[in-house]
């Protein structure tokens, strides 16, 4: 039988619903409402880990994208792949959650006009071709280096994503995270955290989940192989 | 529609969007599970060719 310290994904899913349940707990019965958004502002304590969950898992398969073209360690190029669409999962619910929540802010459900909102949807996009690229070159070394070069190439999108939202000029989208700290109370803060950790913990047991699928298809095409 | 309303509408869009995320992919590894327990032992059945014994198969991690 196995023990949680040897089941990663087991350990995952465990503290992740702690988490999740512990920050849904905190946001609807303990944190308070924003003076100027209201009760809307609860979108936030999702919106936001959503987004940097984003960011990371492009980061994350970046650096799985690099360390295959450099070390080339077996499994780098799927650890890649799996790290790159949970973050477009990731993205999909921040653009949800956001339009969401501008549509009760700003009455629009997106504007064009916004350079943080456009950055997000290109960072989106550019990862969701990814998949187009790599389903279009049939498997093997090629598709690998192929698909962590785009990788790497996307990485540099995450910092400019990030920083249009302190750099724009316009002042909609809310700045919550500034130098002189997070502009929010000690109960808006400890929710922020108990949820930004049940994020960044859900997307790590979906990571280790989805991972464990491609591994266990790989094995059973390499069974199928040794019986043809 | 009121602001509660909206939130509740957020919420349950990700409970449900993560939902259908895990059922997809404990629906998947189930079977996948299954087909290499069947495969695992179509290849332990199979009877070696004469004079070699059948090589021992390392088990590969999967999570």
């Amino acid at each position: 039988m196995q023990t949680l310290r040897e089941n990663r994904l087991q350990a995952y899913a465990a503290l992740t619903t702690l988490l999740l349940v512990a920050g849904v707990a905190l946001v609807f019965f303990y944190v308070p409402s924003d003076v100027d958004q209201g009760f809307s502002q609860r979108i936030f304590y999702f919106h936001v880990p959503f987004a940097f969950a984003a960011y990371c898992c492009f980061g994350w398969g970046a650096w799985k994208a690099l360390l295959h073209l450099w070390k080339r360690p077996e499994g780098a190029d799927l650890e890649s792949y799996v790290a790159i669409h949970q973050g477009l999962i990731a993205g999909c619910l921040v653009l949800a959650s956001g339009s969401i929540w501008a549509k009760i802010s700003w009455g629009h459900w997106w504007l064009w006009s916004e350079d943080q909102l456009v950055l997000f949807l290109v960072l989106f996009l550019f990862y969701s071709a990814y998949f187009m690229l790599r389903y279009s070159v049939p498997p093997g070394p090629g598709r690998a280096n192929m698909s962590a070069v785009y990788a790497l190439f996307g990485v540099a999108l995450i910092p400019v994503s990030f920083l249009a939202i302190r750099l724009a000029k316009g002042f909609i989208h809310p700045v919550v995270f500034t130098r002189d700290g997070p502009q929010m109370t000690g109960s808006m803060f400890l929710t922020f955290c108990v949820c930004f950790g049940a994020i960044l913990a859900l997307f790590a047991t979906l990571y280790q989940l989805e991972l464990a699928g491609k591994r266990l298809d790989a094995r059973l095409r390499e069974l199928k192989e040794a019986l043809a | 529609m009121t602001e509660v309303k909206y939130v509740a509408a957020v919420y349950l869009l990700v409970f449900l969007f993560v939902l259908a995320y895990l059922l997809i992919h404990a629906t998947k590894l189930a079977r996948l599970e299954r087909e290499v327990a069947e495969l695992a032992e179509r290849v332990a059945a199979t009877p070696a060719p004469r004079g070699e014994e059948a090589p021992e198969r390392a088990g590969a991690a999967v999570g």
